[in-house]
């Protein structure tokens, strides 16, 4: 029978062939399920995930909505990796996005080069500082950051509610649940004129490279891998837990309420009831497919990406609730994290006794 | 004021039927974050096999299997494959919410048979404390009655016993010869089963429709309840209770008219559980105490 021994030492290769073999999984997987409810398996999986590519403006969508999964994965990463657990990006995308676009309408004459800046300030310490209420919480009160960060998300979807229907409904919007329009200088400049690819896009490619060379290269990445690796050790070397807990909410915070910022100023143009499809939450899953490096963070991010564009491609041509996009992200992690075990362990052939 | 404590018991049974199973769970050392998922498939499936056939029993059994099954899932990957409990928790909620949307979108916006109200003969027409007592559907007493049977299996069975032991020293219960994953297994069924059932209260009696989404975050609030509760099945009840009191409040000062917009409003509830985790979390000596010593540490007997 088949049966798992551990390793002595992990296993550099499956590290990275595990995304791979979770992938191969994830089609075989979601294919079965597709013929199971009567729908031609191999048509679904490649309307799910190559279709949505060969469109016209494809590559331009799986782009744009990439750039707010790498940015949020890149700060998850080292959250996780710091053993902080913050899963309540998506409140700090929001409030990011709130803090972002209150400032978009109050400036709505500013120029270009003031209100861009003006915009990626607010948006990180619109994130940060939500975030950093959940660091105070753990720090102060030894409160979970796990139920604290994601009650904070729900917070935070009511205060947008409240806001876009409330205070910042624009008056001249008939009455629908959205703010009025930012300016055109607001979005940002655009990377290809006429297209919809903003500045979110450079960012993000470079927020990965600097993420990689702080964790890998400073000793504040050092001491963050030490926390989340040895924590009685990084006690002993007399790291400053606190602060450490701090930077990490902050970072992964800061990034995700760019990613918001980026999102409605630079893609949305506007505030709605509905600031993106649950960024926050995928994001986790892009940190781990991308092995919680800031590197591998981009492609699992493209990835992750495509999922969105092929749940609307199966909704248009095969008549699919979009929701198989969630299914479809589920179960790539589980699989990423079944897959995971052949790091430590190995996988052998064992006559019964 | 009848009114009132009728409600709050309705709202606080869901959450006190999946916290009770996530208690029992994290008694045994796993932490299985996925209750939010497993408590929406079990929603969905009892939804739709009440509409399906009409047929309460079964549904309910439906929703305790989906339940199941979810944790059996949970159970592969993190007793079995010793894959991270955290993000497997969070898989299964992920997972979840995709799954209950796309067997759900069907079943939107229509109605399925409720759960019906028992009334027992003599104690409901009591004046004041029957209609507030003895005038529920069956689950609210399922319950209440589960809130005794896992006090009294923690701590006056042998089972009970070996089930702390495991939570609080994985190793030593190994070496006493005790099946450590076989046990969790069970376990994580059982908390399973539980979600399974707290959702179905909530798409068959609490908000008997289905709509995506609607466990709105009570998973995670049950979750919250069990550290409330420092791991106590009767402070999980009080806890839950007072957490059925703030949500009732906060749809109660919606309906009433309160000058506050009603979005802040149905904010209050996640607010309040952060408040309560903050004063029960500030005294770390009491956590440590009662936290389950094992909680989130995988196991092998290999070492």
């Amino acid at each position: 029978m088949l049966s798992l021994s551990p390793r002595g030492t992990a296993s550099g290769f499956w590290r990275y062939a595990a995304p791979v073999l979770a992938l191969a999984l994830t089609a075989l997987t979601t294919g079965a399920l597709f013929a199971a409810m009567g729908r031609p398996a191999l048509l679904t999986v490649t309307t799910f995930l190559i279709t949505p590519l060969l469109a016209t403006g494809g590559l331009e969508a799986l782009l744009v909505k990439a750039a707010p999964l790498v940015m949020m994965g890149v700060g998850l990463s080292i959250a996780y990796r710091a053993n902080v657990w913050n899963i309540g990006a998506e409140g700090q995308y929001i409030f990011g996005a709130l803090a972002a676009g209150g400032l978009a309408l109050a400036l709505p004459a500013a120029p270009g080069w003031v209100i861009v800046p003006l915009l990626i300030a607010a948006g990180l310490v619109g994130g940060a500082g939500y975030a950093l209420i959940v660091a105070w919480l753990r720090t102060r009160f030894n409160a979970n950051e796990i139920l604290t960060s994601l009650m904070l998300a729900y917070v935070a979807q009511y205060l947008l509610v409240y806001l876009v229907t409330g205070p910042w409904r624009d008056p001249e919007g008939f009455g629908f649940p959205q703010t009025a329009l930012f300016s055109d200088a607001a979005g940002g400049p655009r990377l290809i004129e006429g297209s919809n690819l903003h500045l979110g896009l450079i960012f993000a490619p470079l927020i990965a490279l600097a993420a990689w060379v702080m964790l890998g290269r400073s000793v504040l990445g050092f001491q963050f891998r030490v926390m989340g690796q040895a924590p009685r050790a990084a006690r002993f070397a007399g790291f400053d837990e606190n602060r450490l807990i701090w930077l990490a909410m902050a970072i992964s915070g800061g990034l995700a309420g760019l990613a918001g910022m980026f999102e409605v100023t630079g893609n949305q143009g506007q505030l709605t009831i509905n600031l993106g499809p649950g960024y926050g939450f995928t994001a986790i899953i892009v940190g781990f497919l991308g092995r919680l490096h800031p590197l591998g963070v981009i492609p699992a991010g493209l990835l992750l990406a495509l999922t969105y564009l092929g749940g609307d491609a199966a909704q248009m041509n095969l008549g699919l609730s979009s929701a198989i996009t969630g299914i479809f992200q589920g179960i790539l992690l589980f699989c990423l994290l079944g897959s995971d075990v052949l790091i430590s362990h190995r996988l052998q052939w064992k006559r019964r006794p | 004021m009848t009114a009132l404590l009728v409600s709050v018991i309705a709202s606080a049974t869901p959450l006190l039927l999946a916290a009770l199973g996530a208690l029992l769970v994290e008694k045994v050392a796993v932490l299985n974050l996925g209750v939010e998922g497993m408590m929406l498939v079990g929603a969905i499936a009892g939804f739709a096999v009440a509409h399906e056939t009409g047929n309460l029993p079964l549904a309910l059994a439906a929703a305790i299997g989906a339940g199941m099954v979810m944790a059996l899932l949970f159970a592969v990957l993190t007793l079995t494959l010793r894959a991270n409990q955290t993000a497997t928790g969070l898989a299964l909620t992920i997972f979840g919410r995709g799954f209950s949307a796309l067997v759900g979108a069907g079943y939107v916006g229509i109605a399925a048979p409720t759960l019906p109200r028992i009334a027992i003969p003599g104690l409901s027409d009591l004046p004041f404390v029957g209609p507030i007592l003895f005038g529920h559907d069956p689950l609210v007493y399922v319950a209440l009655a589960m809130v005794g049977a896992v006090a009294w299996f923690l701590y006056r069975t042998h089972a009970g016993l070996i089930l702390r032991a495991i939570g609080d020293q994985h190793d030593a219960a190994h070496v006493l010869g005790y099946k450590v994953i076989r046990i969790r297994y069970l376990t994580v069924l059982f908390g399973g089963a539980m979600a399974g059932l707290a959702g179905a209260y909530m798409s068959l009696s609490y908000t008997p429709l289905w709509t995506q989404d609607m466990i709105a975050g009570r998973g995670w609030v049950a979750l919250a309840l069990v550290t409330f509760a420092a791991w106590r099945p009767f402070w999980l009840m009080i806890g839950a209770w007072l957490f059925g009191g703030i949500m009732y409040l906060s749809l109660y000062m919606q309906a009433l008219g309160v000058p506050v917009p009603t979005a802040l409003l149905s904010a209050l509830p996640y607010l309040g559980t952060i408040l309560v985790l903050v004063l029960i979390s500030r005294d770390r000596r009491r956590i440590r105490l009662h936290r389950p010593a094992m909680l989130g540490r995988p196991f092998s007997a290999g070492g």
